[in-house]
C-alpha cells in the first residue's frame, strides 16, 4: 500500500506540481466533520493527507495542533475511533489520496504495535509518522509495520547531522518528512535561509521523496521551499482556517498553497 | 520489543523518545557528561560547591521518638531538608548547571512541579550568573505562590503553563517544546529521574550522594548498613538517589512510598508504579498513568511535587523486579504524618515526604526492634504550610496537641 505513496509524488511530479501533504486533527471539531476537512483538502488539490490523531501531551506540537488535540480527545477521537470511522470515510470519499497517520509513539504502543500495523493497512492507511520516535528506538516498529506494508516515515530536523541524515534518508519508507525548522509545529513569517540546502542534500541521498514541513503556511513559502523538495507538508495553517471558517476554508488554502507548488 | 540498540535502558523502561531536533543535542549531552565524569577536576567542583554553599554532608539524624512511639526499629533520618533550598533538589542542580557550563551553554530552561526544582535551578543559576527560565503548571503557580516568589527573588522567569492538566507534565511538555525551540545554546535541567536518556542517569548520579552518604553515615552510626531505606516516589529523584547506592546490597530493604491521593480506587492518585502500564511520556519508556486509548491521565496528590503520571525507568525496572518494593499513602495519611513528624521530631516534612513518613511507621514495626530504618526526609514543609493551613487542622490533631 505504500506504492501508494510513491503513485501521489510521481502524478505530482508528472504534472509538474510539488506534492501537497496536508495535515488536519482526526476529530477536530468531531469525527465526522473532520471527515469534511480531509475531502475539502483533497478537492483544495493535496495530493497525500496526514490524518492528526490526538495525543495527551503532544511535545512535538505548538499551540495550534495543541489546541486541535484537545478539542479532538473532547470529541472521543481514539486511534480505534480514527481506524475505524475516520479512514474508511476519508476513503470512500477521496479514494485516490494516500493517507498517513501522525501520532504519537504511546498511542501505537497502547493500541499494540502489530495490531496497529494490521489494522491501518485493513482500513487502507500507507503510512504513519511518529514525531517521538527516532530511529533508534524504531526498529521493532518497523518491522511490524514492513511486515504490512506500512511505511514507517522518518523525520529529519534542521539539527541532524548530514552524516546522520543520509543513515536516516537511507533507510526510509514513503517519503522522508523534512522539519523546517528547530522548533514545534506551527506557523511562521521566516524560514531558514540554509533550508534549501538541507533539503537538496537529504534528497540527494534518499531513494524516496522528500517534503518540508513545520512552519510552511503561504503559497510564496510553498513555492521557495517546494523548489528543493518534493512536496510540502501544510498543518497549522489548515487546521486553523478549518477551525475558524470551516472545510471551505481549508480548501482555499490548499487551492493557494497548490498554486504555490506548480513549477 | 527489541531494546538491545536504544540508549540508557534499565531494563525495558528508558531510551529516547523525542523529536529527531533533539536527538543530537542528546548524544552532545551523553558525551559531555560521559567526559565530565572522566575528569576529577569536574568531581571536585561539584564536590566543592555541595560541601561550601549547599551545606552537605546533610546529617543522618536519630528519631529517637519516633522510635519510642512506633515501637520498633530505630528510626534515622536522613536530613535533605537541611540543604541549602530546603530539599534534595538542590544536589542535581548544582550538577546539571555546572554541566551547561562546561558546555558553554548560555541559558537554562527548567520545569517544576512543587517548585522545589524550580527553585533550586534558580538557585545554582543565580550562583553561577546564568539567566534562568522556569516552566510551572498554572494550578501549582496557584497552589506554590511561596516558591513561585522565591525563583522570582533569585532572578528567574516564572512561565504559567495554562494547557492540559496545568501541572507538572504540562510544564515538562512545555520546557520540551521550548527546547525543541532553542536547543543550540539551551540548556534544559531536569529534575526528575524522568525523561529521555541521559537524563535519568545523570539525576541518579547527581542525587546518589544522598545514599553514598547514608552508608557511610550508617556504618559511623551504627556499626553497619540499614536494614530498609523509604522514600516517596514522584518522578523519583530523591527515591533513586538515596536507594540506588544499595541496590547491590540484598540484605537492605528498599521500600518506595507512592502517591495515594484520594484512595487507589479513586482514580484520584500518582500511584504510577502500583497502577500505571508500561508507555512512552516526556521522551522515556516506563510505567504511566494511561487509558486504554494511551492517553496520559491526570494524576493527583496533595502534594504537587509527586502529582506526575510517569515515573523515571531506573525505578520501573527496580520496581518490575522486585528490588524495590513499592507502597502507597492517602492525602489524608501524609497529612496525618505531617503533624507526627511536626510534633514528635520539631521537623515540619514536605508533604512529598510525609508520604514515606506514613509508610515508615508501618516498615518500622514490621522491622522490629533492633533493626535500622532510615526515613529519606527528602525536603522541608515550609512550601507547604499554606496548603495544609488551608484546610484547617483536623480536631483530633488538636486535642492530641492540647
Amino acid at each position: 500500500m505504500s506504492g501508494e505513496i510513491a503513485d501521489a509524488f510521481g502524478r505530482a511530479r508528472a504534472r509538474g506540481e510539488g506534492a501537497l501533504v496536508a495535515y488536519a486533527m482526526a476529530g477536530d471539531p468531531d469525527l465526522a466533520r473532520s471527515v469534511d476537512v480531509f475531502a475539502a483538502c483533497v478537492e483544495g488539490g493535496a495530493d497525500l493527507l496526514e490524518i492528526g490523531v490526538a495525543f495527551s501531551d503532544p511535545i512535538a506540537d505548538g499551540p495550534v495542533i495543541q489546541a486541535a488535540s484537545e478539542r479532538a480527545l473532547k470529541a472521543g477521537a481514539t486511534l480505534r475511533r480514527v481506524l475505524d470511522e475516520v479512514v474508511p470515510a476519508v476513503r470512500e470519499r477521496c479514494p485516490h489520496t494516500p493517507l498517513v497517520v501522525m501520532t504519537y509513539v504511546n498511542v501505537v504502543m497502547a493500541l499494540g504495535e502489530a495490531r496497529y500495523a494490521k489494522l491501518a493497512r485493513e482500513r487502507g492507511v500507507s503510512g504513519t509518522i511518529l514525531p517521538d520516535l527516532p530511529p533508534e528506538e524504531s526498529l521493532s516498529l518497523r518491522a511490524a509495520f514492513d511486515q504490512e506494508g506500512v511505511a514507517l516515515i522518518p523525520l529529519c530536523a534542521p539539527t541532524t547531522s548530514p552524516q546522520r541524515a543520509a543513515s536516516i534518508a537511507k533507510d526510509a519508507r514513503g517519503f522522508v518528512y523534512c522539519v523546517s525548522v528547530a522548533g514545534v509545529t506551527g506557523m511562521r513569517s521566516q524560514l531558514p535561509a540554509n533550508l534549501s540546502e538541507r533539503l537538496e542534500l537529504v534528497r540527494g541521498v534518499s531513494p524516496v521523496p522528500v517534503v518540508a514541513g513545520f512552519g510552511i503556511s503561504s503559497a510564496e513559502q510553498a513555492r521557495v521551499v517546494g523548489a528543493h523538495a518534493d512536496g510540502v507538508v501544510v498543518g497549522s495553517a489548515i487546521v486553523r482556517a478549518a477551525q475558524a471558517d470551516g472545510p471551505g476554508a481549508a480548501r482555499q488554502l490548499c487551492a493557494d498553497i497548490k498554486r504555490g507548488l506548480k513549477r | 520489543m527489541d531494546t538491545q540498540t536504544a540508549p540508557g535502558r534499565f531494563g525495558r523502561y528508558g531510551g529516547r523518545y523525542v523529536p529527531e531536533t533533539l536527538v543530537p543535542a542528546l548524544q552532545e549531552l551523553e558525551v559531555a557528561y560521559a567526559e565530565a565524569r572522566k575528569d576529577p577536576a569536574f568531581d571536585e567542583q561539584v564536590a566543592q560547591v555541595l560541601r561550601e554553599y549547599v551545606g552537605r554532608e546533610t546529617p543522618l539524624t536519630p528519631a529517637r521518638r519516633l522510635t519510642a512511639l512506633w515501637g520498633g526499629a530505630e528510626v534515622w533520618l536522613k536530613r535533605e531538608d537541611l540543604a541549602h533550598t530546603g530539599a534534595h533538589k538542590i544536589n542535581n542542580t548544582i550538577g546539571q548547571v555546572l554541566l551547561a557550563r562546561r558546555m558553554g551553554k548560555r541559558r537554562i530552561i527548567a520545569e517544576t512541579g512543587a517548585g522545589q526544582h524550580g527553585v533550586a535551578t534558580a538557585t545554582a543559576c543565580a550562583l553561577f550568573g546564568i539567566p534562568c527560565e522556569v516552566y510551572m503548571g498554572a494550578l501549582d503557580v496557584e497552589r506554590q505562590s511561596l516558591n513561585v516568589f522565591r525563583m522570582k527573588a533569585l532572578g528567574a522567569t516564572v512561565h504559567a503553563v495554562e494547557s492540559g492538566s496545568r501541572t507538572l507534565k504540562d510544564a515538562m511538555n512545555e520546557a520540551m517544546r521550548v527546547w525543541v525551540s532553542q536547543v543550540e545554546d539551551t540548556y534544559y535541567v531536569i529534575g526528575s529521574a524522568a525523561g529521555p536518556h541521559p537524563y535519568p542517569t545523570i539525576v541518579r548520579d547527581f542525587q546518589a550522594i544522598i545514599g553514598k552518604e547514608v552508608r557511610t553515615q550508617s556504618l559511623v552510626h551504627f556499626g553497619r548498613l540499614p536494614d530498609a531505606i523509604i522514600a516517596c516516589i514522584g518522578g523519583g529523584s530523591n527515591a533513586i538517589g538515596v536507594l540506588h547506592p544499595f541496590v547491590g546490597d540484598a540484605g537492605v530493604r528498599l521500600v518506595g512510598v507512592e502517591a495515594g491521593g484520594h484512595g487507589l480506587d479513586s482514580g484520584q492518585h500518582g500511584a504510577s508504579l502500583t497502577l500505571g502500564t508500561e508507555g512512552v511520556l516526556h521522551g522515556s519508556r516506563s510505567l504511566v498513568l494511561q487509558d486504554e486509548h494511551g492517553q496520559i491521565t491526570e494524576a493527583h496528590s496533595i502534594s504537587a511535587g509527586l502529582d506526575y503520571p510517569g515515573v523515571g525507568p531506573e525505578l520501573a525496572h527496580l520496581a518490575k523486579t522486585g528490588r524495590m518494593e513499592v507502597r502507597t499513602a492517602t492525602d489524608d495519611e501524609a497529612l496525618a504524618s505531617f503533624y507526627q513528624v511536626s510534633r514528635t521530631e520539631g521537623i515540619l516534612p514536605a508533604l512529598e515526604s510525609s508520604h514515606a513518613f506514613a509508610r515508615a511507621a508501618d516498615l518500622a514495626r514490621e522491622l522490629g526492634k533492633g533493626k535500622h530504618l532510615v526515613i529519606n526526609c527528602s525536603g522541608r514543609g515550609d512550601k507547604d504550610v499554606a496548603t495544609i493551613a488551608a484546610r484547617g487542622m483536623p480536631a483530633a490533631i488538636r486535642l492530641e496537641g492540647a
